[in-house]
């Protein structure tokens, strides 16, 4: 072989190489993004059912429940407009609390939302961007009605 | 008085590292020996004073000296005297501070070790880092002073985060530090070998101990990182693909690839230009990696910093150094053609391809991180990218890159016989493949990953002791004593360290297949079964710390019928902060850890405990481990010891040139 074409196969191989990774990268990437929503979002029915993707609001008061065996619990998302019943069943994270802002990723399932996880934070006075995102898109949308 | 003299310390610090930034440079381009014989000294100094600045920042925090706003935010006169010690760069300003240090520690290495380097050279390695380490220290004293003081002081502070309360995080954030700054003695290489125009040989070797010793430091930072996050966070977890992990990996990533890529330009004075980029682009994500977690762009424990300046003052600096770097490249590149010729089959076409998929690796990760802040900064909507993307990315990607680390060191470098050693360890693949698919069956997971996962892990494991013996084989008729003593300390390294990744892939393949996590509520005296284990929960007793009340958890571990001992979980109130935090209790063995953490107490007195059996999780670690002495072995090889001197010897009499 010669030198120029051992070096063009060189390069052509690299280049297939890189663009076989790139492609691969690129369509895991699509398939896996997990979307945000927000109750009221969720509520217009612009959420996707049978799909993964997160909530955020605070916890609503008075709505943590937990079933007989102690480890399903029932609580509810709110971004003061709006409220979307949370199922999960699993150990929450130490500060899970009523009234705290709270992230949750799972799907929608007749109209409640079965967690798979519910994300914890590190820092008991710390709001998850998504759950202040969440109440300020609400009551931007409450100003703008009673205007 | 002592924070002031701390402030005062740090400004000298700042003053020196401007000296040594500006007069050695100048020098180099000038020709002046006196000029350039600056650096050396002024690096000392520099260090001297960020020493005396850190000592009198640990000073006020031993002393609960509550009047300086850093240690009356993060102490507390009841905290342990380890984390009075430590709490010191569990925040923002002192973590930066620990990072001058750790910059200024290694060029006071690089002024120790490198006196063989041709004084040029020398100074040039010296100005460069002298530049980052005047951005860094500026970066301190503008917008983030750590000696503030608060006036009036307060009568008790805040105490320090709980979640940095632990032994993990005593050794975590100097090690990771050491790794990410340490790749700026890389790129100072680089960038002076590109000011002076030689790019040889000679240049690579110099810089390959510095890189590898860089790289030893940021896996093990990592691996302690992984280990904390596993026993302390409470669920079991070892890695999340968290921004801030990805923040330590894409350097690793693109450090490994820089490691290899340099053994080739010293070996073949191949891949110049490659090794330039690289050396650029490890620290660039070095710096990445800083900016992300601590501009606060990304929220979590390790976010100190929520002040918009200092992020932009990080990303300014981001911007000039690749900026920069990539200018004089350009420039520069002219002269890095050529080098050593090598064929399609060569352990050359091997490296360069793990070279370029090790690259992929590192960008998807870079793609997966900045994507979500990117769409956030620009307001078009909030998405979130977990751990499905890596793990579906990661898995075909490392594949290749497995399989060719163990087949190209059997290649020889310039050019092989394809068929010929195709045909070699063939049998040996082959082999791997029912090793891995019987084991996989065996343990009743026969799925695909596990199957894939093991027949990696034995692949790496059977073409290891090939390799071995075939290296052992070379010299037939010497003594077995004077055959292993043949073998030089950079073999091993490379041998110990590819080991070291089939030891970790066993881990990562067994722990994801056939871990088992059950939560469930208990009483006093009810048990629980998982994984073949009994769990017998015998109530919970107060414990309480220094500066934490604490109920703990008392389970008996039964197998067999035989108790194995007594794990106590605790969850514990920090009282400063008020803040809840889950203890988990491990049960620690070779094949399997099992590992317990208390949730939240019900009305009825019942708790709520989750249970975790994770099989062969210590083999993650122990395969870092074995990647970190691997490191250790090929940055101690005698060879650049003695190549050293020749160096020294040459440039003297001006002819080093490209080393065969």
């Amino acid at each position: 072989m010669k030198a120029r074409s051992k070096r063009l196969m060189l390069v052509g191989g690299g280049v297939a190489l890189l663009v076989a990774a790139v492609a691969l990268v690129l369509s895991a990437f699509q398939q896996n993004l997990v979307f945000f929503h927000t109750p009221t979002e969720i509520a217009e029915g612009k959420a996707p059912v049978g799909k993964t993707f997160r909530v955020g609001g605070m916890v609503e008061d008075g709505s943590i429940q937990r079933e007989a065996d102690g480890v399903t619990v029932r609580f509810a998302i709110t971004d003061t407009a709006k409220v979307i019943p949370v199922t999960y069943k699993g150990t929450l994270p130490d500060l899970f609390k009523e009234g705290k802002g709270a992230v949750v990723q799972g799907k929608l399932e007749g109209g409640v939302f079965q967690a798979t996880e519910v994300l914890a934070k590190h820092d008991e006075n710390y709001m998850p961007p998504e759950a202040a995102h969440a109440v300020e898109q609400a009551q931007k949308a409450s100003q703008t009605l009673s205007q | 008085m002592i924070p002031e003299l701390g402030h005062f310390a740090l400004i000298l610090a700042l003053v020196l590292s401007l000296v040594q930034a500006v007069v050695p440079l100048v020098g180099a381009q000038r020709n002046s020996a006196a000029l350039m014989a600056v650096g050396r000294p002024a690096a000392q100094g520099q260090f001297f004073f960020i020493l005396f600045s850190y000592v009198c920042l640990t000073w006020a925090f031993i002393q609960s000296d509550f009047s300086v706003q850093l240690a009356a935010s993060n102490s507390h006169s009841e905290t342990p005297l380890m984390y009075k010690i430590t709490g010191v760069w569990g925040n923002h300003e002192g973590s930066l501070l620990l990072w001058a240090m750790s910059l200024s520690l290694w060029t006071v290495a690089v002024t120790v070790f490198s006196r063989h380097l041709p004084d040029a050279f020398l100074a040039r390695v010296l100005g460069v880092l002298g530049l980052v380490s005047a951005g860094f220290i500026s970066f301190t004293l503008v917008t983030s002073n750590p000696f503030e003081r608060l006036l009036p002081g307060v009568a008790e502070g805040r105490d320090l985060n709980p979640l940095l309360q632990d032994p993990g995080m005593i050794i975590h954030p100097p090690l990771l530090y050491m790794g990410y700054v340490g790749f700026s003695v890389a790129f100072a290489f680089a960038i002076a070998a590109l000011l002076s125009g030689r790019l040889d040989a000679a240049w690579a070797r110099w810089s390959r101990p510095w890189t590898t010793v860089a790289w030893v430091f940021l896996t093990a930072g990592i691996a302690v990182g992984s280990g904390w996050a596993y026993y302390e966070l409470g669920w079991g977890g070892w890695w999340f693909w968290d921004p801030v992990e990805n923040a330590s990996f894409m350097p690793w990533l693109l450090g490994t690839a820089l490691m290899h890529s340099l053994a080739v330009t010293e070996k073949r004075g191949a891949f110049r230009s490659w090794t330039v980029l690289l050396a650029i682009g490890a620290f660039s994500l070095s710096l990445l990696g800083t900016f992300l977690v601590r501009s606060g762009v990304i929220t979590s424990v390790h976010a100190f910093a929520t002040d918009p300046k200092r992020g932009l003052y990080i990303l300014a600096l981001l911007v000039i150094v690749i900026g920069a770097s990539l200018l004089l490249y350009a420039a520069r590149a002219n002269k890095l053609m050529g080098g050593g010729s090598f064929s399609l089959v060569s352990r050359e076409t091997s490296l360069l391809a793990n070279n370029v998929l090790l690259t992929v690796a590192s960008a998807s990760v870079l793609l997966g991180t900045l994507y979500p802040l990117f769409l956030d900064a620009l307001n078009l909507g909030k998405i979130s990218v977990g751990p499905p993307y890596f793990e579906a990315v990661f898995v075909p990607l490392m594949t290749p890159v497995v399989v060719l680390m163990m087949f190209g060191p059997f290649l020889r470098w310039k050019d092989d016989d394809l068929l010929a050693e195709v045909r070699r360890v063939a049998p040996i693949f082959v082999a791997s493949v029912a090793i891995g698919v019987g084991s996989a069956w065996a343990v009743d997971h026969l799925t695909w990953r596990t199957a894939l996962g093991l027949s990696l892990a034995a692949w790496v494991v059977l073409a290891s002791l090939r390799l071995l013996a075939r290296r052992l084989g070379e010299r037939a008729g010497a003594s077995a004593g004077s055959r292993l003593r043949s073998i030089t300390a950079s073999w091993w390294g490379m041998w110990l360290a590819h080991l070291g990744i089939g030891i970790f892939i066993i881990g990562v393949t067994m722990v994801g297949s056939l871990d088992r996590h059950l939560d469930v509520k208990m009483k006093e005296g009810q048990h629980a079964e998982l994984a073949g284990y009994t769990f017998v929960f015998r109530g919970v007793v107060d414990a309480d710390g220094p500066n934490y009340d604490a109920a703990r958890g008392n389970i008996e571990l039964v197998r067999d019928g035989r108790v194995l001992g007594m794990l106590d979980p605790e969850k514990r109130l920090y009282r400063a902060q008020g803040m809840p935090m889950t203890e988990a209790a491990l049960d620690i063995g070779v094949f399997r850890d099992v590992y317990v953490s208390l949730g939240e107490q019900l009305e009825d007195g019942s708790w709520i405990v989750s249970l975790y059996y994770k099989p062969f999780i210590s083999w993650i670690w122990v395969g870092c481990v074995l990647m970190g002495l691997g490191g250790i072995f090929a940055a101690a090889d005698r060879r650049y010891r003695r190549l050293a001197a020749r160096d020294a010897a040459a440039a003297v009499d001006g002819r080093v040139g490209a080393a065969a």
